[in-house]
């Protein structure tokens, strides 16, 4: 009987966090989507190169940089630890990290809005909670930061 | 004091190098904020409490960065990079270093 109680509040826990956990993340997915439509255009970013032809006449340059800490729901983190025991694709925390990722570059490119480019941008990612073992959920924290260049 | 994350600064010569400059902080949340980030991780989505601690945390390792390049009368840093790590729960380390350089405007 305890056994049997302890399986459904499982259950249920299970299916509250899908539940809200897939609805929270096609919401950002779509909020995700149209950031970065609107930013497509402008500013110019470029991931390695460190020399851009710069033609023209320069007004400032500045340091630019977007963060953000994305958290998965315990059935995210149920099914990966199930798969862990096989081995193969984590799926679940794949999409974690994608969104971090991306929110953090969409973060980056709209503190540089008004910039013509951003040059050498790196992404940089730690786990803020992996060293307590007792509760070792990776909540993945994202930094992106590079080089803005406005033009006059 | 500008900033770039490349060699160089685009529109300007490097006139002298003063060496490697960096600035390091460690900072955590509060105990009902840590709570509360706990709680969203079981339901998911993205926990501002700790979006906004790495941003403090960078802003203030850059700015003792920049006072240590001030120090050395350098007017910029090139290459920049940022570093973290995780050291316990909860608290974030941010790590920010480059190279103070003294630069003058190429007249054109």
């Amino acid at each position: 009987m305890d056994l049997l109680i302890s399986i459904i509040i499982t259950l249920f826990f299970l299916l509250l966090a899908f539940t809200t956990g897939t609805l929270i993340e096609k919401a950002h997915f779509n909020k995700l989507k149209k950031m970065e439509i609107a930013l497509i255009k402008k500013p110019v970013v470029t991931y390695g190169t460190k020399h851009y032809p710069i033609t023209r006449k320069i007004k400032k340059i500045e340091l630019v940089h977007g963060e953000s800490v994305i958290a998965g729901d315990y059935f995210k983190y149920y099914v990966a630890s199930l798969k862990n025991i096989f081995g193969g694709r984590l799926t679940t925390l794949e999409s974690i990290m994608d969104r971090a990722r991306r929110q953090a570059i969409v973060r980056m490119k709209e503190q540089a809005k008004d910039a013509n480019l951003i040059v050498n941008v790196r992404i940089e990612s730690a786990m803020l909670n992996h060293v307590d073992m007792k509760n070792s959920i990776p909540k993945c924290a994202v930094f992106a930061y590079g080089t803005a260049i406005t033009y006059e | 004091m500008i900033l770039t994350t490349i060699e160089s600064i685009p529109g300007m010569r490097v006139k002298a190098h003063r060496g490697l400059v960096s600035g390091s902080t460690v900072r955590a949340k509060n105990v009902v904020l840590d709570f509360g980030a706990s709680m969203k991780n079981f339901i998911g989505g993205e926990l501002g409490s700790y979006t906004n601690l790495l941003a403090e945390a960078r802003e203030e390792a850059i700015m003792r960065m920049i006072s240590q390049a001030n120090k050395l009368k350098a007017n910029a840093i090139v290459n920049v990079r940022l570093a973290t790590s995780s050291i316990t729960a909860g608290a974030a380390e941010v790590y920010a270093y480059g190279t103070a350089v003294e630069v003058e405007a190429i007249e054109r």
